[in-house]
C-alpha cells in the first residue's frame, strides 16, 4: 500500500480539513442565532467551541507521532492548520464567554479571569497558545531558527493546562476530563524519546 | 360586552420558539458531530444510535393531565417559554446534562405514589398520589426561579403552601428542621444505577429547610407548572420551590418528608461542603468559589442574543417576604 501523499493532493486535502474544522463552527452559530440549540444556546456556544479546541489540540499532537508510524511525512503539512484551528476555537470559546455569558460586563470579565483558577489556566494556556500562532508562518519560522522549535514545544504545556482547565471547570463527575488526561498521557507516551532528549539537553545546559 | 381575561401562562405571539424548529435540535448537534469523547462513551449512545435510523417523535411522552388551581395575577415578568422550562433541568436522577432529563425520564411512573410525613409529628401520615391534588388548597404562583449555576427562568408553578402541610402534620416542640428525599429507585433512574450519567453525587438526593422557612408562606409543594401537572423532568409528581434559595435547594420527586430536631446532612453540601452550603440563600454578595453570583442570566425566548443578563437581588428579589428569618445570622458563613 502507497501511503504518501503526492504534493500537488495537498491543497485539496487542506480544503477538506477547512470544511471539517468551519462547518460544524458556522453550524453552531447559525443554530444559536435560531435558538435551535436548547433552552440555553450560551451554555452550549461556550461548550461545543472549548471542546472543539480542545480536540484540536489533541488532534494537532498526534500528526506527528502518526507520521512516524506510517512513514508519511507529508502529514506534516497539515499540522500548523490544525493547530490555528485550535487557536480559532479557543479564541471563540472566549470571545463566547465574553460577548454572551458577561455580556461585555468587563470588570467581572477581568475579574473573573483572576479569581477563578480554572478560567486563570485556561487564560494563561490561550495567551501561550496565541504567541505560538502568530509565529507560525514559515517567514518568521526561518528568523527564529532552532528558537522556533524551543517555543512551538510549548504546545506540550498548552494542552496539558487545557485538560487542567476542563477538569476544575466540571461540577461533579469528572469522568470525561479524566478521558482526556488519558489521551493527553497517551500522546504524551508516544514522543517520550524526544521529550527525554529535549530534556536532557535543557539540563546538560 | 365580552371581555377577555388571558391566563397568565398564555404567551404572546413573540415568546413562542417554534416547537418543531425547537424540536430540530438533537438532529442538529447530531450532524454537527464535534461533541466531547464524552457523548461518544455515553450511556444513551445506543438509543442515539437507533436514533439516526428511527425518529424522536416516536417516544413515548409522559402524559400531563390539566389541573384546577386559582389562577395567579398577572406577573410583569416575562415567563420562560414551557418548552424552555422542560428541556433545561438539572435533576441528575436522569441525567446531569441539561437535555437528559427531558429525555431519559419519560417513561417514569407517578401513580401510584406515596409521600411520607414522618418524624417528630403528632400525626404521621401518607399522601397518596390523588391525595396530592386534592389535601390542601391548589393555586398558581409565579415564581423567579435561580439556579445555582448563574441562570434564571419565571416559572408559573401550580400547587399548595408548605406550611398548610406542616399544620396538618401537628408537629413537636422538637421539630427544628425537615428533611426531604427524593425517590430512590435505579430500575427507573438511569442517573442512579449508572454513576457517570448521574453526575457521581449519592443518592438519594436529600434537601433540607429550617422549620420557619418552611413556615414561610412562599415556600410551595409543586404539583405542576403551566397549567399542567409536572412532567418527569420537573420532579413531577410533587416538588418543593423555594423561590429565595438556589434552585438545587428545590428538591423534586419527594416521597418523605421528615421533621427532626438537628439539621439534616444534605446532598450537595455533603458533596462539596465549600461551594454549596446548607441554607442556598441566594446572594449576589457571596461568590460560588467558581463563579461570580453577582448577576445572572435569564432564560427566554429567542437564540443567543435574547439572552439577557441581569443582576441578582438578595434573596432572589423576595427580601421583603423572607430577610427577617436571617436576622442577626452571618450569611457570608452561613451562605
Amino acid at each position: 500500500m502507497n501511503l504518501s501523499i503526492s504534493k500537488n493532493r495537498i491543497p485539496f486535502f487542506k480544503a477538506i480539513l477547512h470544511v471539517v474544522f468551519l462547518y460544524p463552527l458556522a453550524s453552531l452559530y447559525v443554530g444559536a442565532f435560531y435558538d435551535r440549540l436548547g433552552a440555553d444556546p450560551v451554555e452550549q456556544v461556550i461548550h461545543f467551541t472549548g471542546m472543539g479546541a480542545l480536540n484540536c489540540l489533541l488532534i494537532s499532537l498526534l500528526v506527528s507521532p502518526l507520521a512516524k508510524l506510517f512513514k508519511l511525512s507529508s502529514l506534516l503539512h497539515f499540522r500548523r492548520m490544525i493547530g490555528l484551528y485550535a487557536f480559532a476555537y479557543a479564541l471563540c470559546h472566549i470571545l463566547n464567554f465574553l460577548f454572551f455569558e458577561v455580556q461585555f460586563d468587563l470588570i467581572l470579565f477581568v475579574e473573573e479571569i483572576f479569581k477563578r483558577p480554572y478560567i486563570t489556566i485556561g487564560m494563561t494556556a490561550f495567551s501561550i497558545l496565541t504567541a505560538l500562532a502568530f509565529t507560525s508562518t514559515s517567514k518568521i519560522r526561518r528568523k527564529m531558527k532552532k528558537h522556533w522549535q524551543k517555543l512551538h514545544n510549548f504546545t506540550y504545556l498548552i494542552a496539558l493546562l487545557a485538560v487542567i482547565h476542563f477538569y476544575w471547570s466540571v461540577k461533579s463527575d469528572v469522568t470525561e476530563p479524566l478521558i482526556y488526561f488519558a489521551l493527553y498521557g497517551v500522546l504524551m507516551t508516544l514522543r517520550y524519546d524526544s521529550l527525554r532528549r529535549w530534556s536532557q539537553r535543557f539540563r546538560s545546559r | 360586552m365580552l371581555i377577555k381575561r388571558s391566563k397568565t401562562t398564555d404567551l404572546k405571539e413573540h415568546q413562542v420558539t417554534d416547537e418543531k424548529l425547537y424540536l430540530e435540535r438533537r438532529q442538529y448537534l447530531k450532524k454537527m458531530g464535534f461533541l466531547g469523547v464524552g457523548s461518544l462513551l455515553s450511556g444513551t449512545t445506543v438509543a442515539n444510535v437507533f436514533d439516526l435510523f428511527g425518529d424522536d417523535s416516536k417516544t413515548d411522552v409522559f402524559k400531563q393531565r390539566d389541573l384546577n388551581y386559582q389562577i395567579a395575577k398577572a406577573s410583569t415578568e416575562i415567563l420562560t417559554p414551557e418548552i424552555k422550562v422542560t428541556t433545561h433541568n438539572n435533576f441528575y436522577e436522569f441525567g446531569a446534562q441539561k437535555n437528559q432529563p427531558a429525555e431519559l425520564s419519560q417513561g417514569f411512573k407517578v401513580d401510584p405514589w406515596q409521600l411520607k410525613i414522618s418524624g417528630e409529628v403528632e400525626k404521621p401520615f401518607t399522601l397518596d398520589y390523588d391525595d396530592l391534588f386534592s389535601s390542601f388548597k391548589i393555586e398558581e404562583r409565579i415564581y423567579r426561579l435561580r439556579c445555582v449555576e448563574a441562570w434564571s427562568m419565571v416559572i408559573p408553578w401550580v400547587g399548595f403552601s408548605l406550611a398548610d402541610l406542616v399544620k396538618k402534620a401537628k408537629i413537636t416542640s422538637k421539630a427544628k428542621y425537615l428533611a426531604f428525599e427524593t425517590l430512590y429507585d435505579p430500575k427507573q433512574m438511569i442517573g442512579q444505577r449508572n454513576r457517570r450519567l448521574g453526575g457521581g453525587i449519592s443518592y438519594p438526593y436529600i434537601e433540607g429547610l429550617r422549620i420557619d422557612e418552611a413556615l414561610n408562606p412562599l415556600a410551595l409543594m409543586s404539583v405542576g407548572l403551566y397549567g399542567k401537572t409536572l412532567p418527569p423532568q420537573n420532579g413531577a409528581p410533587i416538588r418543593l420551590v423555594v423561590p429565595w434559595k438556589y434552585g438545587f435547594k428545590s428538591i423534586k420527586s419527594v416521597v418523605g418528608i421528615k421533621f427532626l430536631e438537628k439539621e439534616p446532612p444534605t446532598t450537595w453540601n455533603i458533596l462539596a461542603p465549600h461551594e454549596y452550603g446548607f441554607y442556598a440563600n441566594v446572594n449576589p454578595k457571596v461568590d460560588h468559589p467558581r463563579w461570580s453570583q453577582r448577576s445572572e442570566r435569564r432564560i427566554t425566548t429567542g437564540g443567543i442574543f435574547a439572552q439577557n443578563r441581569i443582576n441578582t437581588l438578595p434573596f432572589n428579589g423576595y427580601g421583603e417576604e423572607v430577610a427577617g428569618l436571617y436576622r442577626g445570622m452571618n450569611l457570608r458563613k452561613y451562605y
